[in-house]
């Protein structure tokens, strides 16, 4: 009687988790995979095949755009990795107590504001006749107005931006909690401070690190409205061409095609970086 | 006791009947600016008995949704006419209108044969004008007094100092800027696909001379309006507005032709409340309604009068830009068959992925 009770209520526990995983992530992942493998032969006539993958690697623009992003998304990680862990190892370990709530707050705060406005206000500060041309003129230091937007650069700042939070959070907390005892020791032992960041900080934070990593990748290689708003005549970015192949050309198979590659290729990627370094991810995100 | 649940059924069965009755929603599928507050308060007073909600978006994305639902969600939505035919026959997502219940007779004569002729399948009509407008270039005079056409765009002059939407527009006006006829190449897909390449072609050479594609009327605004751009692609009811703002920036009608189009009004296929729809489109009809829906969209309404109902500082605009001669020369944009913009959207990603 307990026992039916016990597993009633762990049934109902589970049932939303559970509704969740499947009627919004496994069952569209489905039906896109499912529409990629259709291929369009005439008006409302279709067959079932993979030409459109086939499609995909015939053409180079594709490709190319695939792999630009990737790589940029590679370089806004490690840039985001090279901002955020200073920022984080201050919050843990160097700020004091009762400013440590507050620090982690004003790292939120750009979180309350969508995407779409903060966009607008890096457009703001960065065009021709904006903000930051506009002071440098008015200081003598440049003597033309200069155009800071619509190349690749603002693209990467913008996206540093957006997603520089989700690589403190997870460093912060495993660095917090990291016993300071060990750092001591390291350096009792005769080791430098680039030994003892190498030797014990890293490692230490490796969970973090990775997990970070993890999260900003796949948000930079997903994310839609800063490489359009911010990006130039010369930045596309692939879920650009998604979005144009579901809305402007109303190729839906292409589309699905596009968005199952993004993912797996996305995947690849992060998979290729765990076995780079060495980590799986057994040992950092999901250690006990 | 049983008395009293009695009552209070037969009070909540009452409640229930006369919200049935009430409950009628009109769910408008639109452009911005094509629902004003103003327009929505007057109707839902007229109309006590009917809520308006209204989406906003544009003509791929109205399809889009539309496709995805089957023509379902909305009662009434606002393609342009040449979004008709080639969806109707490949997605099924509108139905026939019932020509008796929309006042025709307030229409101007050929914009509505012109929409008839083109949304009519199996003798069925699918759509019926509601306002007009065209896309051109856009210049600051001040700056660019010369600007007479599409291929100012890519002029060496302005280097650095134009832009357009990279979208099917600019194709077509560029196809015309170089002397082809994209509307008569519909037909022939190689051909189109012959006109495609060569604009493709001189489109990335262009890539060099503009500053940067615009992708929405707000962008293209703070463009022209901060002097970063002096001559754009452009919607005219862009212009109009920007114009009120610099008068130095005018609508400038290409020499090759102003492209029109006209936004109709269609009822999607699984519309639920088309006596409401029809309502709506009688009622925004009317002059006085026409005014205010003109001064919020910036375009030009389909009726007779309607450059003479535009408020005061528009038809200054249109009077700057338009003469009897642009008028006459506009192009209507064609219906697009079937499969037409899978090729203008490779040639798009060309052009935007060239990097030169």
């Amino acid at each position: 009687m307990r026992n039916d009770a016990g597993k009633l209520s762990l049934i109902l526990l589970m049932a939303p988790f559970a509704l969740w995983i499947g009627l919004l992530i496994v069952l569209p992942q489905l039906g896109i995979g499912y529409v990629s493998l259709r291929e369009k032969v005439g008006i409302n006539q279709y067959e079932f095949g993979p030409g459109n993958y086939a499609d995909f690697i015939a053409e180079p623009i594709y490709r190319n755009t695939l792999f630009r992003t990737a790589w940029m998304s590679i370089l806004v990680t490690a840039l985001a990795l090279l901002v955020g862990f200073p920022v984080a190892w201050y919050i843990a370990k160097i700020a004091r107590e009762r400013s440590r709530a507050a620090l982690f707050l004003l790292c939120l705060i750009p979180l309350w504001v969508s995407d779409l406005v903060r966009a607008y206000g890096w457009i703001v500060l960065l065009r021709e006749t904006g903000v930051v041309s506009t002071v440098l003129v008015g200081a003598g230091i440049i003597a033309q107005p200069v155009e800071m937007l619509y190349n690749d650069v603002t693209v990467v700042i913008g996206l540093v931006y957006t997603v520089i939070l989700f690589m403190i959070v997870p460093l912060v907390s495993t660095l917090q909690g990291m016993d300071d005892a060990l750092l001591e020791a390291g350096y009792n032992l005769g080791g430098g401070r680039l030994t003892v960041f190498r030797r014990i900080i890293v490692p230490y934070a490796m969970p973090g690190i990775v997990a970070g990593c993890i999260i900003t990748f796949m948000l930079t290689a997903g994310s839609y409205l800063t490489p359009i708003l911010l990006g130039g005549k010369n930045s596309s970015w692939f879920t650009e061409q998604i979005y144009n192949q579901f809305i402007t050309r109303y190729n839906w198979e292409a589309g699905a095609t596009f968005g199952v590659l993004l993912l797996g290729f996305t995947s690849l990627v992060v998979w290729a970086g765990l076995r780079l370094t060495g980590q799986s991810l057994s040992t950092t995100v999901a250690k006990e | 006791m049983r008395h009293s649940i009695r009552a209070i059924l037969a009070g909540t069965a009452a409640v229930l009947a006369a919200g049935g009755a009430q409950a009628e929603t009109l769910r408008l599928l639109t452009w911005g600016s094509y629902a004003p507050e103003e327009v929505i308060q007057m109707f839902e007073e007229a109309n006590p008995d009917i809520d308006v909600e209204v989406t906003y978006s544009n003509n791929e994305e109205m399809i889009a949704k539309l496709r995805a639902t089957g023509g379902t969600g909305y009662d009434l939505a606002q393609p342009s006419h040449d979004r008709i035919y080639a969806a109707q026959v490949e997605y099924n997502i509108y139905k026939p209108l019932d020509l008796s219940k929309i006042d025709t007779s307030v229409m101007t004569p050929n914009l509505l044969e012109g929409v008839k002729a083109n949304t009519t399948l199996d003798g069925e009509v699918y759509a019926v004008p509601h306002q007009w407008g065209t896309s051109g270039i856009m210049a600051n005079t001040a700056e660019a007094p010369d600007a007479t056409g599409w291929a100012d765009l890519c002029d060496e002059k302005y280097k650095g100092r134009t832009s357009m939407r990279l979208r099917r527009t600019i194709l077509l006006g560029t196809a015309y800027a170089m002397g082809m006829d994209p509307f008569a190449l519909y037909d022939d897909t190689e051909a189109y696909q012959d006109m495609l390449d060569k604009v493709t072609e001189k489109l990335i050479a262009c890539k060099d001379i503009i500053k940067t594609y615009w992708t929405g009327g707000d962008d293209l605004s703070a463009l022209m309006l901060s002097g970063e751009v002096i001559v754009s692609e452009t919607w005219d009811s862009t212009a109009f507005k920007i114009y009120n703002e610099n008068q130095d920036i005018v609508f400038v009608p290409p020499e090759t032709g102003a492209l029109a189009w006209i936004d109709t009004f269609a009822i999607p296929r699984g519309g639920e409340a088309d006596d409401a729809a029809y309502k709506w489109i009688n009622f925004v009809m009317q002059p006085e309604i026409v005014q205010l829906m003109s001064a919020s969209t910036g375009a030009i309404a389909a009726v007779p009068n309607g450059i003479d109902l535009l408020p005061e500082d528009k038809r200054a605009a249109v009077q700057a830009a338009f003469d009897e001669e642009d008028i006459a020369n506009l192009k209507f944009f064609a219906n697009i068959p079937p499969g037409l913009e899978d090729m203008e959207g490779i040639a798009l990603e060309r052009i935007k992925a060239a990097s030169n």
